[in-house]
This record gives structure tokens, sequence and C-alpha cells, in this order.
């Protein structure tokens, strides 16, 4: 299965070292992948509050663009995975959007058929196809011994009926455990981590941080462990001011999956962009080195 | 047109309105006038009430005075009145077979909002009933014995209300259990709402009248395997599992669990719900009937490795003299033979762990509402004392309702029991331990003879009461006030206000649902589950015991949740339905039967592999196909599949279902 | 003295016509099925900061409490992170809902005054919509820069260290096919 990888804006951007480490990865476990040709934004969360169609429109050009060369689409950060998803179910399941997008994607030159392309997580595809199996076998460097906080965020499970449960995912924890990781049970895996709010309601923002951070630290955390870019952010660049905030040190390193996963495979570190996180994260590979 | 059988038909047409609920939609009057437009149709009626007896006098008259020789009636569905009519008919002197029932309520009024739609279907429907009942034929229905016997599937308070109910009646009763101990849920529980008497108090001496009943044999331990026949003649297969025990020469003097190589018991017990131990060789609870010991095979050395000092059967035999202990005990097959058959197989409760979010089997301290159940139980694992799992007493407990219960995402349905159990609970808890109590509920529903009363005296002891359905039980804790406690996060929607709620102990109220195996069960004795999986009653509100299939009957739970007092309400009414049915002595066959034209007959046997209920058998010296007329349900399935054209169903012959197409199209 | 007021409502005060208006939004049809039991609340992350709870704002739509819901900080404090409906025990979409009310009150110009949070929405639809890609940097730049510039200085720090790490792009991304993007928005049926 060759596969189109839909970075989406951040991944270009502030998780920059999520889109290095799953190239990473997927290159060493021998998955072709090639990112969409000249995709555009998803439109996030924020569109759907200024105008659906236009949302759900910007979205199926994507789709579009993805079916003209037949190829599942991989998207790594939860909140594209979520919006590229909830396109699909909308212009399956309502006509009048259907129609109306169709129609528009007709005058510009593109056409959509429905299901012949399928919505991944790269969770989901290292988990599901690849299986855990496979991935165990193909451990290089164990992470024996280091205390991950598995973190999943709120959209890569949402809405409902995705590849994990809504509320208490488990994917992860087991990709973990396969690499070595003493993986941390807490109920905390999708509480949402603040999102935008960080920087629109600052008080609000650092408050979500501050619990998954404190809860972490509490749990004996060597490093938290997210698949999205968002939740990666908000984590890592607010952490100092969290601390400041609260007068309490944290010191976490939030890691991608995919870094703690490439560099058990065996991935050099320079390419999994562990130098670009601002807690850093050399000294949680120090441990098992 | 000239009827088959000769003579020329004249027949009578009767338009009921069923009060407003046909003559509200449908043009009645204007019905009525063009009936009597129809062929062959002497006299046309319509009256308020068809099925009260002035609505029958008209049918009985007009064949006395008007030689009326075919009747129709246009009202209900024939589920509900074909009975009564075909018996006006009869009274009337007429066959009563030379009726036809015509559906203008659940097939129209009830369906089509345009009265003017609605109108002209009622009268093609008519129409086509007039066409249709110039080939009616005078039928005669048959009279088979019934075996007086009655089995009785599940031992629960249902089963053994029924069973008693029937064997005092004087008939002789098989009750099939399939746990080693009758009882059921009910054994479990330590009080019962809301007047909170013993359970086991109230409850123990019902099964020992089972077990010393001459009329009961009881079959523990034990499932049922096929079922063949009808009703008034079931032939039942029961597979008795082994229980390693010889049951006749036990007497339940626990020397051989005293005496098992294990010194402590080790494996949780299915009894105490996994909160107590047991060991291979055990006896359920102190009560049970029969007070029989079982080995448990998945447990026993013995059967894991053949190669232990089997303790028990040399205490049992030098001990205690009886030698009952049976390690080559194989399974038995049972054959009986009953005339009815009372379903009362219970429910299940709902696996809490499928809401992860409540943290069962992740948090020590949360519990399902029947392990509690076992915990307040003076003859459970801790001798009724409510304590955690480190042995501390709880200084502060909660109380999850409709857990997997109202919820789309589980079972939608309200379980009626919870709200009422959970305040019992409620009660235990606080009066034992003096703890804060919190309930939280969605909507309170006390809806029984003594429960608000219950409901207030619950108020009145400082019980909290928490309107909001809880998102979470969590260990995620944010002060010290909450530290090393779970944290029950809930909307308190009376006052709008989100609340953390530290509590030692939680109690998740779990709902019931149909046992797993319900599909199988349906299938088994072949009759009908809801969408949810409930066994299906033959009408809501007026048969509420039967099922579709004649002769097997409905009780408790298994039907829909319920309560002590509705079980047992159900298990009598089922038992006064068995007693109606074979205390006759004779069942009527429909006559509505497959009939075979020997002549016409190549002996293909396409039918007799066919036939959903083994009716149809080959004669080997005729090479042809018979069919048995008391199997034949007059499905149908073998008239379609002939393909000689040799079978017809008396009722639904080709000409008379062509001529009902012919008249339903004559409408425009 | 205690300003005391009178909070009683009248049947001429609501609009009736709004919870039909919201129903017949996509993915809010289930509004009718609400039992009012309050899991939504409880789930949310952010109902502890919100003026009604989530809960709240259903049985206020479905009553007709038009302006109070529109006007509300709830619809603009939900974070869509669909807690509520992986919850919601009657598969109630409140998170869609959210996102109609967000809608009408961007329609309706009812949204709280110098609150971020519609501000960067409007901000990241324009410039998405024009170049087909987000730039992180700049949307956050123009929203503060009308919202309040004091907070841009207080950015600087973070905004130096994403930099220096490569986290930071300033360049404008667009893609190459812009002109297909706004044929596809200007066809739309809903689109003027």
């Amino acid at each position: 299965m060759e596969y189109f990888y839909y970075p989406g804006c951040s991944l270009k951007g502030t998780g920059a070292s999520y889109e290095k480490s799953l190239l990473e990865v997927f290159a060493l476990l021998g998955i072709p992948m090639k990112e969409l040709p000249d995709w555009n934004c998803c439109g996030a969360t924020s569109y759907m509050s200024i105008d659906e169609e236009v949302a759900l429109a910007m979205a199926a050009r994507n789709l579009a663009i993805a079916e003209e060369n037949g190829r599942d689409v991989i998207a790594p950060c939860s909140a594209c995975y979520m919006v590229l998803r909830k396109t699909q179910k909308y212009m399956k399941e309502y006509a009048h959007i259907r129609q109306s997008i169709l129609n528009a994607l007709k005058k510009a030159g593109l056409t959509y058929h429905g299901d012949r392309v399928r919505i991944r997580h790269p969770l989901d595809v290292l988990v599901n196809d690849v299986g855990i199996a496979e991935i165990r076998k193909r451990v290089q460097r164990s992470l024996n011994g280091v205390r991950v906080f598995p973190y999943y965020g709120c959209l890569i499970v949402r809405p409902k009926n995705g590849f994990d449960h809504a509320t208490y995912p488990t994917s992860m924890d087991r990709l973990l455990e396969a690499l070595g990781c003493e993986v941390i049970d807490h109920p905390l895996k999708t509480k949402c981590c603040g999102g935008s709010l960080t920087g629109t309601l600052e008080e609000v923002g650092m408050r979500l941080v501050y619990i998954l951070l404190k809860e972490a630290k509490k749990r004996g955390s060597h490093a938290i462990a997210t698949v999205c870019p968002l939740c990666q952010f908000n984590l890592d660049a607010y952490q100092e001011k969290v601390e400041k905030i609260y007068s309490e040190s944290l010191g976490i390193p939030v890691m991608y999956f995919t870094q703690l996963l490439g560099y058990a495979l065996g991935a050099e570190d320079s390419h999994l962009g562990l130098e670009q996180h601002i807690v850093p994260v050399q000294e949680v590979f120090e441990m098992v080195r | 047109m000239a009827g088959r059988n000769g003579d020329l038909p004249r027949i009578g047409v009767y338009v009921c309105h069923c009060g407003t609920n046909i003559g509200g939609k449908v043009n009645v009057p204007e019905v009525v006038a063009f009936a009597r437009t129809l062929p062959n149709v002497v006299v046309a009626r319509e009256y308020k009430y068809m099925c009260s007896d002035p609505g029958q006098l008209l049918i009985k008259e007009d064949i006395q005075k008007l030689n009326i020789n075919r009747v129709i009636v246009a009202s209900c569905s024939p589920h509900l009145h074909e009975h009564t009519f075909r018996k006006a008919t009869l009274e009337g002197g007429q066959n009563p077979y030379l009726f036809h029932m015509a559906n203008i309520r659940e097939h129209v009024s009830w369906v089509t909002d345009d009265p003017e739609k609605a109108t002209e279907k009622a009268k093609a429907i008519i129409e086509a009933a007039v066409y249709r009942i110039q080939f009616h034929e005078p039928l005669e229905s048959k009279q088979v014995p019934v075996n007086p016997d009655v089995l009785i599937v599940g031992g629960g308070i249902a089963g053994i209300t029924a069973a008693l109910t029937l064997a005092n009646a004087g008939k002789k009763v098989y009750l099939v259990e399939r746990e080693s101990s009758i009882g059921g849920h009910m054994a479990k529980f330590d009080k019962t709402f809301p007047t909170l008497d013993c359970a086991s108090c109230i409850l123990t001496p019902k099964m020992t009248a089972v077990k010393d009943h001459p009329n009961i044999q009881l079959i523990t331990y034990a499932e049922v395997l096929e079922v063949d026949g009808y009703v008034g003649n079931f032939t039942v297969k029961v597979k008795k599992k082994p229980r390693y025990v010889i049951e006749d020469r036990c007497i339940g003097c626990y020397v051989c669990v005293e005496n098992c190589v294990y010194k402590t018991p080790k494996y949780p017990s299915e009894f105490d719900e996994g909160i107590g131990l047991r060991k291979p060789i055990y006896i359920p609870f102190p009560q049970a009937v029969p007070l029989v010991a079982v080995i448990d095979p998945e447990t026993c050395i013995e059967f894991k490795s053949g190669r232990c000092p089997k303790k028990c059967q040399q205490a049992c035999r030098e001990v205690v003299g009886r030698d009952a202990i049976d390690f080559t005990q194989k399974e038995e097959i049972l054959e009986i033979q009953v005339g009815a058959i009372v379903l009362a197989t219970g429910f299940q409760t709902f696996d809490a762990s499928r809401i992860p979010e409540y943290g069962y089997g992740r948090y020590p301290n949360v519990y399902t509402s029947l392990e509690i159940e076992r915990l307040v139980n003076s003859s459970g694992p801790t001798g009724g004392e409510i304590v955690l799992r480190d042995g501390r007493k709880p200084r502060s407990v909660g109380i999850i309702h409709c857990v997997g219960s109202r919820d789309r995402n589980f079972n939608p349905w309200c379980s009626r029991v919870c709200c009422m159990y959970s305040l019992k609970l409620a009660h235990l808890v606080r009066e034992r331990t003096g703890a804060e109590v919190y309930n939280f509920y969605i909507d309170m529903r006390t809806p029984g003879k003594g429960y608000e009363e219950f409901y207030e005296k619950l108020l009145h002891e400082g019980v909290h009461f928490i309107r909001g359905k809880v998102a979470e039980v969590t260990d995620w804790t944010i002060n010290p006030e909450e530290a090393g406690r779970l944290v029950i996060r809930v909307e308190d929607s009376l006052i709008g206000v989100v609340r953390r709620i530290p509590v030692d102990m939680v109690i998740l109220s779990v709902g019931l649902e149909p046992r797993a195996d319900a599909e199988e069960l349906r299938r088994l004795f072949n009759i009908s589950c809801s969408a949810e999986g409930w066994f299906l009653e033959r009408h809501p509100k007026l048969a509420p015991v039967s099922t579709y299939t004649d002769g097997v009957f409905i009780a408790g739970a298994c039907q829909g949740p319920k309560d002590i007092p509705d079980t047992v309400a159900q298990a009598g009414a089922a038992a006064g339905e068995v007693l109606s049915l074979v205390d006759r002595g004779f069942i009527e066959l429909e006559p509505n039967i497959a009939v075979i034209d020997a002549r016409k007959c190549s002996g293909c046997h396409v039918c007799i592999a066919l036939c959903p209920y083994s009716a149809i058998s080959f004669n080997e010296t005729e090479n042809v196909a018979q069919i048995n007329e008391a199997l034949c349900k007059g499905c149908g399935v073998c008239v379609g599949a002939c393909p000689s054209r040799a079978i017809h169903q008396q009722l639904f012959k080709d000409e008379q279902i062509m001529a009902e197409i012919e008249g339903l199209l004559m409408v425009e | 003295m205690i300003p005391i007021q009178r909070t009683i409502k009248y049947e001429s005060d609501l609009d009736h016509a709004f919870r039909e208006k919201i129903m017949s939004v996509q993915g809010c049809e289930n509004i009718w099925s609400c039992i009012q039991c309050g899991q939504c609340s409880a789930a949310c992350p952010l109902s502890i900061y919100m003026d009604y709870t989530p809960r709240k704002i259903i049985a206020m739509t479905r009553e007709g409490f038009r302006e109070e819901v529109l006007s509300s900080r709830t619809i603009w404090l939900c974070a869509s992170c669909y807690a509520c409906a992986a919850y919601c025990p009657q598969n109630v979409n409140i998170t869609e809902i959210m996102y109609a009310l967000k809608r009408y009150a961007i329609e309706e110009k009812k949204y709280p005054k110098n609150f971020p949070i519609p501000e960067l929405a409007k901000a990241f639809f324009t410039y998405v919509k024009t170049h087909g890609r987000n730039a992180e940097f700049w949307v956050v730049f123009n929203v503060w820069r009308r919202v309040a510039v004091f907070k841009l200085l207080k950015m600087l720090p973070l905004g130096w260290k994403l930099l220096t790490r490569r986290r930071l792009p300033l360049r404008r991304d667009r893609i190459q096919n812009t002109r297909q993007l706004k044929t596809i928005l200007s066809n739309l049926n809903g689109e003027a």
C-alpha cells in the first residue's frame, strides 16, 4: 500500500519534528509515502465556526486530489485527521452538501466519489496494519525503563467509532510497550490540552496544560508521548510559562510517538528532530544509551 | 360468480368504526355504500365496535335471516379478533372458515395520513376480500391431546414460582437449571426493596419446597439441547453436565471441601461475584438446592494433571462413608415429554468494564452493585461487613445509577430496578458504615407499591441525591482532600455546576440485559426476541406471558427488566396459562395447513428438506411425501418450493390469492 | 443595596422557531433526544469556565432562549474536543450544535466583543481562504495586533525560541493552484 502524506500546516511549522520523525519511521519500515500534491489547509476547528460548507469544501479538495491518484491519506495532525474524516462522512450522509461540493469541485476540474480514499492516522496504520508484533521484531534499541505518559489528546479518537476507544484509547500504549517503555496508565489520555485556547484565553489554556504536566510528573513520567502537533506544542512550548504561573518545576520532555518509535527502530538522532524541542528530550535517551 | 363448492355465495360485509380508530380517518358510510355494489354482496353494514356483543349479533342474525354464507369483517388485525368473528360465524350456523377479515386499521387508518386515500385503500382491501371469499370452502379443525407435564427452564424466582404453582395443582414439572443450584440472582441478594426483608428468608423455603415436592423433578447443572414437536406434545432433550459428585449420595456435609488439597480457597467464587474465593470442589452457598458439592474441572488438580492425591474422594469414602465423588462421571442426555414449556431464563447484568471511564477493573474500589450485594450479605465473603479491598471501612460512597442503561452507546432502555436497588444499597451502606452516601441519578424512578415511601425514607436518612450522569471516576486528584481517593466528576444538573466528589468506594448500578445466549435459546424454542434481545410476548398488554409459539410461555426478566414482585406475578400468570392449556386436555389445530396431492407428487424430496418444522416425511411404499397435520404450521414454504405444484395450503390456495389480488387492483 | 433582578420569562420573549433552525443544521438533528443528564457538562474540560454549561445550552436552545444562547461565552469557550459527543448517552452531537450556534452568533453579530476566540477564527478563515494554507505566525500576529497589541510583546520570547528551533517559518506559504481553490469556493450553493 502506498500512501499520501497530508502534512497540514502544523507539520510544516511548529510540528516540524513530527514530520521528520514520521517520514523517518515510515522509511525505516519500508512503507512508501509521498506528500499530497498541492494540498491545502484542512480548515481545522476554527473554520467550522465561520462557514461549514466552505470548511468542508476546502477539505474536499484534498480528498479529490488524493482520489485522483488513488491513494489512502495519512493525516498525522489530529485536527486534519478529524476534519477530513468528518468531510467524508458529511459528503456521504448529506445530499445537499454532497451536491453543492461536487458541483463546485467539478467546476474546478476535480471529481470525488466517496469511499475510494481512506483517511488514516499514522498510529492506526502502525498498530493495525504493520502490527505490534512486527514492530516488536524490528526494535533495535529497546527503551527499557523509560516511563512514558501516553497522551492522545482529543481529536484522534473523535467523533467516536474510530480506530480506538473515544475516551480511553490503548493503541499507543501497546505500541510503546512493544518498544520496551514502561507505559503509565492514567485517566487523562484524552483530556483536552487547551487547543487554541492557549493563545486566546491564556489563563484557561495554561490551566489545562498544567493539569496534564502535573499529572505526568506526579506519576513519575520520564516523558509524555503525543500524537498531535498542537498537543505537543502546548505541552512543550508553554511548559516554562506554566512553571512560572504555578511556581512549580516540571521539566517533562514532550515527544511525538514517532520519535520514540524512530529511536527504537535505530534512526539517527538528527533524523528525528530531537533538537527542535524546547524542553530538552535528549536526556530520555541518555537513560537507555 | 359461483363459489367453488357449488352454492351461490351470499356475502355479508361488516365495516367497523373501532371508535375513532378507523372511523376518524376512513369514511365508513362511503365504504359501506361501495361494498354494497360488489358482486354477491347481499348486505353491508357499519357498526361502532364490531367485536362487541351487539356487533357479533349482527353477523349471527344476518346468517339466519338473510341466508348469508360468507362473512367479511373489515376492522383490525386478524391477530386480535379473527377468532371472535369465526366464532360468531359458527354460532350463526355457518362454517367458521367461510369468514375472512379485512384489516383496515393497522393497514389503513393508522398508517395513512390523507382521509381520502385511506377511504380508497379501505375500499380496495374490502374488494379484495370479497373476491377472495368466493373461493372459501368449509374446513374442519382437528383436535390433538395435550400432555399435561410441563417443562420449566430456569430456576430463579420466576421458575421456582411457576414450578410450585403447577406442581401444587397436581402437574408433573421438570425444572431445568443451568447452575449447580437453583435460586438465581435473588439468592445472591441480602435484602429486598422496599420492605427490606431478607432475600434468603423468603427464598430459601421456596427452594426447599421445590426439592421436596413429589411432582417436581429438579434437573440442575443442565441445559436444554433440543426441542421437537408442538404445543401439547413437545419432546425435549436435556444435557446434564457432570458435576463429578453423585447427587443421590452427597449429603452436603462439606467434608470433601474441607479435605481438598487446597488448604484455603483460591479461585474466584462465581456465586460471590468474584469478591469471595472457593476451592476446586465447592458448594456454591450454604442454602444451595440441591445441597450437593460440585467439582470445577478447570481448576481441579486431578483434571489438570491427573496426579492429585484425591483427598476429597478419600474423605467422602472413609469419613462420611458415602463414596459420592466420581471423577469419571460423564455428561448425560435426558429426554423429556411435555405439553407446555415455561421459559424463565432471567437476565444478565451489564459488564461495567465496557465503560472504561468508570474505572471498573482498573480501580480496585470500584464495584458493581451485584458485588456489593455479596459484600453486604451476611453469608457473603465478609460476613456482611462493608469494607474496601484493603479492609478499611469507607468514609464516603458514591452510587452511580444507570450504568449501561438509558445509554444508546450500550443499552437504551431503563432497567427499572436500579433506582430502587441503589436506594436499598444506599440505606444498607449508610446503616452499617455511617458513611456519606451520594446517589448520582438521571431521573429517580420509583413507581411501585411502597417505593416512593422508600425514597422518602432515604431522603430523611441524609443520603445525598445529585441529579447528573457521572462522566468519570478518576484517580486524578487535585487537592489534599482528594488525595488517595477516587473522584467522581459530575454536573449537579439541578444547580448547574460541575462538582468533583471524592469517595472511597464507588458502586456501579449496572443495568439488566438479555442473557448472552438469549438468541440461541430463542431459536431453540422457536420464539421471537424484541429488537433489544428480550423474549417477545404475544401481546404487550393482553398476552404478556404467551409467545407466538403455542405452548411456550415466558416469565420474569427474560421478557424484560423486572423486579421481584413483577417477576413473581408473571410466573404465576404463566403457570395459569399453562394450566388453562393442559387442563383442557386437547388443542385444536388451525386447518390452514399444507395438503399434498399424492397423484401429482413426484417424490423429489425438495419439500422434506425445506420444512422448518420437520412436518413432512416420505412414504416409501407410496413413493410420495406426506404431511403430519399436527406438526404443520402452515408457513407455505413447501407450497412455493414444490416443482410439481402438488402442494396447496388451505386458506391460501392459488385461486384464493389470485382473486384477492384481482380484487385489490379493481379500485382505481 | 442589593440589586434585585426580575428573571421571569414570558413566552413572547422566546423564539420557538430557533430550535427548528438549529435542528435543521447537519449534525444537530439529535437535539430532541437530550434527556438533560449533564454528562456533557461533566465531561467538558471547559464547562467550569462557561456562563451556561453545555447541558443548559441544549435546554435553552430547545426552549428558544435565542438571545442568551447566541451571546453566551459558552459557545466560544468550546474547544471542539468532542468529549461531550463521545460521552453523550443519547448521541446528541453537542459539538456540532456549538458550531452551528457560533455561526449564527457571527452571522447576527451577537458574539462578545474584543473576545479573541472568534477573532482568531475569523482571521484564520480569511487568511486560509486566499492562501490555501495557514501561516501560524501571521494569523496570530494579525489577531493580537487588532485585539491587544501589548500581548505581542509578551509573546516575543517564545517566538524567538521557536524561530531558532526552526518551528516558526516567517514565509507566507500558499498553494500553487489558488485559482482552483477560488473556483471551488465561489461555486458553492451557500456562497453569495
